[in-house]
């Protein structure tokens, strides 16, 4: 796309060859445990029109608008007591279907097989690949849909592979409410290419499109006393690929964050710079959509029991602009004590434009955002249930 | 033969009983499912296991065995069994 650049105007944006270009209208997508809000932006990004909710009492891990045709949104739902389920739009979220077969794992002749308890992560595949998707399953499975999501086959041998069976541990390695494949990546060079994370059971790559994968571990601590060269140990929390450059990943994992810079092999540690108060304990992770060397982080309290609340109390995003070599504090407008913020992978995000909004939810239902790459923060929404996933796209 | 359901499952149906036919539990749910797409995956998982919180009443007898027969006048209820909040 050409880089024109743009002039603010009173009414919007206006090229300097002085034609008018149409302000993108953002929409945040966000998934609760009780179902689907969707917050539609005026062109400052200052006022906020609430759509919802819907599928309300559905717990929603994830929803998605594909940035391909700007107009399919896919939504992974189950109610507590009923059998997972997808929804999908075809209208940026204004009216929804059922999908025809949500993903389910291949039947064991044994009786034995596994089931499919919900759909934890969706991924839009590459731009070559329109209406594929991919998505990831507590208990850790990988599917894809050629169909917008209307219909999902188990993708890869990764399912029902003896080794990766055994590096997805039991429940008992998993996250409280299941172990989960997420992070699914796909190289924007190459839709082959494709990278994954397992919580419990580590980062896999595959670059001939699922036929055979390499584990990338290298570099990674996990918890004291256990094996490093296990995958099953290895909790990455989420990973997040440079759209300007696919060589680099970050990644915050259940022990720091971490930086990989391919065709290194190696992570390297990049938490060591945050305050030692605060730690470089996460679950999500979120990268500037044009520069390689900014990220951010929303560091929670890893030590003891494993709050996993803001330290002290304090919450605050955590950004550096230099790949991790230093990091700089960012509460501004944000609850300066008392706020004991829960803010789960998939619950933090950036949109593209510029600068930079980022974006938020909390456990406790609250939606905030920053319109300047974090500087400053405002609340948009509170009171919403338990938020699981934001997301945001410029509707077509 | 009539079927009850739980609300839950309202929004394939539209409606508490239903008709469908079957000489079995599972025929009787597959058929259900031919009526209304998508309903026997809420209900029964990819390994034909009934879900953690479903129940299937035939006559008032809870069934674990999806091949248990049927007769035409028997009365089949599926019931949610709510948990958590």
């Amino acid at each position: 796309m050409a880089a024109a650049k743009k002039k603010k105007t009173s009414r919007g944006y206006r090229t300097t060859n002085g034609r008018s270009a149409r302000p993108q209208r953002l929409a945040i997508y966000v998934a609760t445990r009780k179902g689907v809000w969707i917050f539609r932006g005026d062109a400052a990004r200052r006022a906020w029109r609430v759509e919802g909710p819907h599928f309300l009492g559905h717990t929603v891990h994830h929803v998605v608008l594909d940035p391909r045709d700007r107009r399919t949104v896919v939504a992974a739902g189950k109610t507590g007591h009923l059998g997972p389920t997808m929804f999908r739009s075809t209208d940026a979220g204004r009216t929804w279907q059922e999908v025809k077969q949500p993903p389910a794992f291949a039947k064991a002749a044994d009786g034995k097989g596994r089931s499919v308890d919900h759909t934890f992560w969706l991924t839009p595949a590459h731009a070559s690949e329109p209406g594929v998707w991919y998505a990831g399953t507590s208990p850790q499975g990988l599917f894809r849909s050629e169909d917008g999501g209307d219909t999902w086959t188990p993708f890869s041998i990764v399912n029902d592979d003896p080794q990766f069976r055994e590096w997805m541990g039991s429940e008992q390695d998993g996250t409280p409410d299941g172990p989960k494949l997420h992070s699914i990546l796909v190289d924007p060079r190459d839709p082959k290419h494709l990278y994954f994370g397992m919580s419990s059971g580590g980062v896999h790559e595959t670059r001939d499109g699922g036929r055979s994968f390499t584990i990338l571990h290298k570099g990674l601590k996990v918890v004291e006393g256990f094996d490093a060269s296990v995958p099953t140990f290895h909790d990455p929390h989420c990973l997040r690929m440079c759209p300007t450059n696919p060589d680099r990943i970050y990644q915050q994992n259940h022990t720091g964050i971490y930086r990989l810079d391919r065709p290194g092999d190696e992570w390297v540690h990049i938490g060591a710079g945050m305050p030692k108060r605060v730690g470089d304990i996460g679950f999500p992770m979120v990268v500037h959509p044009h520069d390689d060397d900014t990220a951010w982080v929303f560091p929670m309290d890893g030590t003891q029991v494993w709050p996993r609340t803001s330290p002290e109390g304090r919450p605050a995003v955590y950004g550096t602009r230099n790949a991790g070599r230093s990091w700089q504090r960012l509460d501004n407008g944000l609850p300066e004590r008392q706020a004991w913020w829960t803010v789960k992978r998939q619950a933090m995000t950036s949109d593209t434009l510029d600068p930079v909004g980022l974006y938020f939810g909390t456990t406790s239902g609250e939606l905030w955002m920053s319109r300047d790459e974090g500087r400053r923060w405002s609340c948009i929404a509170r009171h919403l249930p338990e938020i699981y996933a934001v997301e945001t796209g410029t509707p077509g | 033969m009539q079927v009850l359901l739980p609300s839950a499952l309202y929004s394939y149906t539209g409606a508490a009983r239903v008709e469908a036919q079957g000489d079995t539990v599972d025929a009787l749910l597959r058929d259900l499912d031919a009526r209304y797409p998508g309903i026997r995956f809420r209900m029964i998982d990819e390994q034909d296991r009934v879900r953690r919180h479903i129940r299937i009443f035939v006559n008032g007898e809870q069934v674990y065995d999806l091949e248990r027969p049927l007769n035409e006048d028997d009365e089949i209820c599926i019931m949610q069994a709510l948990s958590g909040g």
